[in-house]
């Protein structure tokens, strides 16, 4: 429906011709700058990039670039640092978005209640949010180190580690190294989206539970958790989506090692792009990479579009 | 509430501030130790004496005011156009019904998608030809169209927070509908906008892989890059390095703490009307 339309009738009066003209055209007219610029920059390369994938492209061998059909995808199914960069990418992803999933809501659930000071503690536990990712990345890797912080100490302490000793060139511990600086980053990321939804739940709603005899559980259960579920689902999707592509963190705490133990795709793509040089074998990890992804989306929206009838 | 549930909340939050501050506290502890107390006093929690002799050295005799300001001028210039394009696409979305609407909002979410290592290579040979490898420009340009759709997203969710009937009754007074936006919507979206502005510059503040990949000039390099070469020279000066990284925090850490309650209560407005 259009809101010109309503202006004429309210007003009876004629507008200009060219003005009645506009409303067909007027949206794409502001819409038209941010998506051209986007289908530019994101979808032209990106086509171009899954092209490689089919292609014998490696910087140091140009003559034999051409054609391959799906060979770099069948090269695929027998390499085994594929197989564990896929394990690992599905470790850091499910770790990462389950912690910040539930600390964040935790976070909101404290925030949504009026307490002492919570202005200030609201800005103080959103500043992980607003430091660079390669600087939280920094940041933790120094805190992993025994010789510069109590980190490690502490951990042995608990018993979690048997001596401080550095997580990060420990292959079976590595990758928690930059999975804890992801947890710590993008718990205020979910705090802020689900505290946002958590404002938006008319307050009636938990009168009129009051008086009909719900409990506190019962209220959470049946009003919070259904109210919620949108916006939780819709956050989990783009964080996984995000943390899935992200290769910052391991990219600067521990370089995807030591000996590949922490290597998630992203940084395989990377290193085989840019060490190995071979653009063709790298396009073909991202596009699988992105296909489970989209996989992995459509499904996501399927079962919020379910929630929602 | 009993006291005891009072002071069990207590304590999940006194431990939700410690986790969220800890590292940067210790990233500031290590700046302001004096190099001769960094080993033999080890990891106690203050240390007997302070220096501001770190960030001294990084201010004066490194390349990191260089850096700052490159990482400035990118960061503002992403987070302002972004702004303006997302605004528009974000008003389309709220108040008209258009042919493709929703063909361009998957599209803006499938753009979430894809990894971006993926694009790098490709994105050299576009913008190489023009020119704009190794600029200032070409950064902002890339940095915008990556957070362009989120921020679209946002924007969106601002514009639908403002009821319709104040524009309606503007253009009733006799606006056109671009004036009724820029009088009327845009004074109210002001919060909107901050808060968009905010989070954008926040992540461009971030960036690691383009900048690594599309600027090779030391005058041009980006704060990430030229902290990581930094940390990638040997012989590593924690004092330096983390004074230099506190420095890199500043920015967004100021504009984010402004702008992050006009975050919440734009996604809340957006929230309700949906």
């Amino acid at each position: 429906m259009s809101i010109g339309a309503d202006t004429r009738a309210a007003t009876g009066r004629s507008p200009h011709l060219a003005r009645r003209r506009l409303p067909a055209a007027e949206p794409y007219f502001y819409l038209a700058p941010g998506i051209a610029l986007v289908a530019i920059v994101m979808l032209v390369p990106l086509a171009v990039g899954v092209s490689f994938s089919f292609q014998n492209y490696v910087i140091f061998r140009p003559s034999a670039r051409g054609w391959i059909g799906i060979a770099n995808y069948v090269d695929l199914w027998s390499d085994r640092t594929f197989w564990l960069a896929l394990r690992n990418t599905a470790r850091w992803t499910f770790w990462s978005v389950a912690f910040q999933l539930f600390l964040g809501l935790g976070l909101a659930l404290i925030l949504n209640r009026p307490f002492f000071g919570r202005p200030i503690f609201q800005s103080l536990v959103f500043l992980p949010w607003a430091v660079p990712t390669f600087l939280s990345g920094l940041n933790w890797q120094w805190l992993y180190n025994p010789i510069v912080s109590p980190l490690p100490g502490w951990l042995a302490a608990v018993g979690i580690l048997d001596e401080p000793r550095n997580i990060l060139s420990d292959p079976d511990l590595a990758l928690y190294g930059p999975i804890t600086a992801m947890i710590w980053w993008g718990i205020p990321f979910f705090a802020i989206t689900l505290l946002a939804a958590l404002r938006s739940i008319p307050q009636d709603l938990y009168e009129a539970a009051a008086i009909d005899g719900a409990s506190t559980w019962q209220s959470f259960r049946h009003i919070t958790v259904p109210f919620l579920l949108p916006m939780i689902t819709i956050t989990i999707m783009l964080r996984t989506v995000w943390v899935a592509n992200s290769p910052d963190l391991i990219f600067v705490m521990t370089g995807g090692g030591p000996a590949s133990s922490s290597q998630i795709l992203p940084n395989y793509v990377f290193t085989t792009a840019y060490r190995a040089l071979d653009f063709g074998y790298a396009s073909a990890l991202a596009t699988v990479l992105m296909v489970l992804l989209v996989i992995y989306s459509v499904f996501l929206l399927f079962v919020r579009g379910r929630l929602g009838q | 509430m009993s006291v005891v549930t009072g002071a069990g909340l207590w304590l999940i939050r006194l431990a939700y501030l410690a986790f969220a501050l800890f590292p940067l506290f210790w990233l500031v502890r290590i700046a302001l130790t004096p190099d001769a107390l960094l080993y033999s006093e080890g990891t106690t929690l203050w240390p007997s004496e302070m220096t501001f002799a770190n960030f001294a050295y990084v201010l004066e005799q490194s390349p990191f005011p260089t850096f700052f300001t490159n990482t400035v001028i990118v960061s503002l210039g992403t987070a302002a156009i972004v702004t303006v394009l997302a605004a528009g696409v974000g008003y389309a979305f709220s108040r008209f019904q258009f042919a493709g609407k929703r063909a361009v909002m998957v599209f803006l979410v499938i753009t979430q998608l894809f990894p971006l290592v993926m694009v790098i290579t490709p994105l050299y040979q576009l913008l190489a030809p023009l020119g704009l490898v190794n600029t200032r420009v070409g950064l902002v340009i890339v940095f915008t169209a990556f957070n362009l759709p989120f921020a679209a997203f946002l924007m969106h969710s601002f514009f639908e927070g403002i009821p319709r009937e104040l524009e309606q009754a503007a253009m009733i007074d006799g606006c056109t509908r671009f004036q009724a936006l820029i009088r009327i919507i845009l004074p109210l979206m002001l919060p909107g906008i901050g808060a968009t502005l905010g989070f954008v510059f926040t992540a461009a503040w971030s960036e690691l892989l383009f900048s690594l990949m599309l600027i090779s000039s030391e005058d041009l390099k980006t704060f990430a890059v030229g902290l990581l070469s930094f940390v990638g020279r040997s012989g590593v000066d924690w004092g330096q390095m983390m004074a230099a990284a506190t420095l890199a925090l500043i920015p967004p850490a100021i504009f984010f703490t402004l702008i992050q309650r006009y975050l919440v209560g734009g996604l809340t407005a957006g929230a309700v009307k949906a």
